[in-house]
């Protein structure tokens, strides 16, 4: 008979971190990590020693004096006297602009491209391809400064409708101008509005645009219900009813009645001075970055759309048809709903890109956040890291944003399985 | 034992950063070349001719700097900047002098930490207009569309100026002169406002110069003169002393055809004397060769001369003295004694 004896008690020895292989990966990751940390460190610290040197300790307290400078679209209250973070805020409202304008009109070409070249039609499927193939392999700059010189050059000066037989006229009866500064449109204005709203003294929100949401959310709640009702009666009786001229009066009705009440009328633009004033101004440089960035993202989005579709087995399209659908419900109804689960991650990328690309925008003198905070307000304070600091994390901010919603959208889309 | 490696190699760096800071006019010796910035094109003042040879007022100063610390004035790397890269790349070392029609301001000074070494302009910001438009005073611009140029103090005079006066106007930014130029001639700006002289420059390279119109107002003080980094004094004194040398050049009646023979032995006036070198040790005390003067004059002439090639009134640009003129002709132009 032999006795058992315990295993030694394990004594816990240095050299384990290495010759263990317990340890031994833990002990690596612990390395790597410090000394990737030091190496930040002293890259942080270095900076700072050499702005010592310079001078110029970082220091972000520019960011509450007097900007000093004049922007020219402003979404939210501002002049020369305002802060340096007011300008900055200011530039990222009109990035945010830019980009949520160009992310939309991008999504709308870029799905009609990437349908259109797998038509069966040869001439338009090879005309998607050459937009495709030309929009993609031109740098995005190109296209923007391109677009601009066009807008510049073809388009008459506003002082080309002055005088008796003016050079040029406004267009849609008088209501639309179309310069070489940007388009004035006509504006919405309420005679009896109710004002503006302050938020903490820096913001101002529209009372009336306040009131048309919640009208408007109200009607789209009742169409909600009524819609119920009509699928609940067709499970009943196997019968639907008619309600769509019920549900499209719930919209209008109560928001015809809502404008008439505050007093709605449109502004029309009128030449008065060196420009045009009333109406709503689109200045060219907004337009000539959302219509290159636009175009150009669409090329990418239409290869993603593309094949999204080719991932769809044709039998999918071959069953549909033989259940009598027609090639638009198909698509509409059968095919794209399907490709949304392919199409959507890379689409995310896409809007990141078109977002981060509109930094480009000084190319054409847009006043987004290059423009102002780390353009103007760089120059004229000479706070380089700082600023380029904070647009970095702007720019991180905003991206994870548009990531964060658009992965939410994902997982509501795709295939839920049991 | 990682740490003090660590702190040591902090400390090293910091040394070689405060070391590199200090010695731009060894730099610049050991390399040969001039490293200096200018404008990215503004004819009569520094813009690249037919040949891709840098002409212009600017760049004669960036000539005389480096004929004078190099003996030769083609030895000179032309780094174009926009107003807003300029500060940028001279903080950086990319350059070693701007010459850039910049203007001397508090901030700049004192902030950014350059040194403004002199003034070889003096100028204001007008506003050009095309006649056309029937404009002819600046306080007539109520609503106008202004092309400016970003991050220039122009900008901010500007600004002020229509604060100022209660009137309102549209800022159109544009990053460079030829684009201002593009946006101005379409007519997508009604107003081009940068320093006079610019104005001058820009509208000589028109098409038909006679439509358009510079409005009377001049709304600013705008010294412009070159610039180095802060804290690299000998570096500081040698581009000072090299511009003085010019403007009392003229004043002492010295050109680009007699220096060669004031300098080639001492004459009865003392100044002249110690400035060419022939008495005296003012190159040595600036690290130089003694001619280093004779030189920077040889580059493309005296103040006067200089001015009259590129900006004066027989140029297509047509700028009068007027301010720049030197002191005993009225102006402002006044170089301190050589002694």
């Amino acid at each position: 008979m032999s006795t058992l004896t315990d295993p030694p008690a394990a004594s816990f020895k240095l050299s384990m971190l290495v010759y263990d292989t317990r340890y031994r990966a833990i002990t690596f990751q612990i390395i790597a990590l410090v000394a990737f940390l030091l190496f930040f460190g002293w890259l942080a610290l270095n900076t700072a020693q050499n702005l010592a040197d310079l001078g110029k300790e970082p220091s972000f307290g520019f960011l509450f004096e007097p900007a000093g400078y004049d922007i020219n679209q402003r979404l939210i209250e501002y002049n020369s006297q305002s802060s340096h973070l007011r300008a900055a805020f200011v530039g990222i409202l009109n990035t945010l602009l830019v980009a949520f304008m160009g992310c939309v009109a991008a999504t709308v070409v870029g799905v009609l491209i990437g349908v259109l070249r797998l038509s069966n039609n040869w001439l338009v499927a090879r005309l998607m391809t050459i937009y495709v193939e030309l929009f993609r392999n031109v740098p995005v700059l190109m296209w923007i400064v391109l677009s601009m010189a066009i807008l510049i050059e073809s388009l008459p000066a506003p002082r080309d409708f002055r005088g008796e037989d003016p050079a040029a006229t406004m267009s849609f009866f008088d209501s639309v101008a179309v310069t070489n500064r940007g388009v004035y449109i006509p504006e919405p204005l309420f005679s009896r509005g109710l004002g503006d709203f302050p938020i903490g003294g820096a913001f101002n929100i529209s009372l009336d645009l306040i009131a048309i949401l919640i009208v408007l959310g109200g009607s789209l709640f009742v169409r909600n219900r009524i819609a119920q009702r009509a699928e609940a009666q067709q499970n009943a009786t196997g019968i639907r009813p008619r309600t769509w001229h019920i549900q499209l009066g719930v919209i209008l009705l109560p928001l015809i009645v809502l404008l008439a009440v505050l007093g709605f009328h449109l502004g029309y633009p009128v030449l008065k001075g060196f420009n045009f004033g009333g109406g709503t101004y689109l200045r060219n440089s907004l337009i000539a970055l959302w219509l290159a960035l636009s175009l150009y993202t669409a090329a990418f989005i239409a290869e993603i759309v593309r094949a999204g579709i080719l991932a769809i087995s044709k039998g999918q399209t071959e069953a549909a048809a033989a259940l009598g659908l027609r090639p638009r419900r198909i698509m509409s109804l059968v095919i794209l709903p399907q490709a949304l689960r392919v199409i959507i991650p890379p689409l995310i990328s896409q809007y990141l890109n078109l977002t981060k690309n509109s930094s480009l925008a000084i190319a054409v003198g847009y006043m987004d956040i290059t423009g102002t905070l780390m353009g103007i307000t760089l120059n004229q304070t000479g706070r380089e890291l700082e600023t380029v600091l904070l647009g970095m994390l702007i720019y991180l901010a905003i991206s994870l944003l548009i990531s964060a919603v658009m992965n939410w959208y994902n997982s509501r889309v795709k295939l839920v399985e049991r | 034992m990682m740490k003090s490696v660590f702190l040591g190699a902090l400390t090293v760096a910091g040394l070689t950063a405060g070391a590199a800071a200090a010695a731009t006019l060894d730099d610049v010796k050991a390399r040969g070349k001039l490293n200096c910035g200018v404008t990215t094109g503004l004819v009569g003042f520094a813009a690249p001719d037919a040949n891709g040879e840098w002409k212009g007022f600017d760049v004669g100063v960036c000539r005389a700097v480096a004929a004078a610390v190099l003996g030769d004035p083609t030895a000179v790397e032309f780094v174009p900047t926009t107003g807003k890269t300029r500060f940028t790349a001279l903080a950086s070392g990319e350059i070693d002098m701007l010459a850039r029609n910049t203007t001397w301001t508090f901030s700049r000074d004192v902030d950014l930490k350059f040194t403004f070494v002199g003034v070889n302009y003096y100028d204001g910001q007008g506003f050009m207009v095309p006649k056309e438009l029937g404009v002819s005073s600046a306080k007539e611009m109520d609503g106008a569309t202004v092309c400016i140029q970003t991050g220039t103090t122009t900008e901010l005079n500007l600004a002020d100026f229509f604060r100022k006066n209660n009137m309102n106007y549209e800022p159109v930014p544009i990053e460079t002169n030829a684009e201002a130029q593009q946006q101005y001639l379409a007519g997508a700006c009604d107003v081009y406002t940068t320093d006079a002289s610019g104005l001058a420059a820009t509208r000589a390279t028109f098409e038909d110069p006679t439509a358009h119109v510079v409005l009377p107002e001049i709304v600013s003080k705008e010294p412009l003169g070159p610039l180095v980094r802060h804290g690299d004094d000998e570096w500081g004194d040698v581009v000072r002393w090299s511009l003085n040398a010019l403007v009392a050049a003229e004043e002492l009646g010295i050109t680009s055809t007699n220096v060669g023979d004031m300098a080639s032995s001492a004459g009865d006036n003392p100044e002249i004397n110690r400035l060419l070198g022939t008495e005296g040790n003012l190159g040595e005390m600036l690290g130089l060769e003694a001619d280093w003067a004779v030189k920077a004059i040889q580059a493309g002439g005296n103040y006067g001369e200089l001015f009259e090639q590129n900006i004066g009134e027989s140029t297509p640009i047509g700028l009068a003295r007027g301010l720049n003129a030197q002191w005993t002709d009225g102006g402002l132009m006044y170089a301190p004694p050589f002694r």
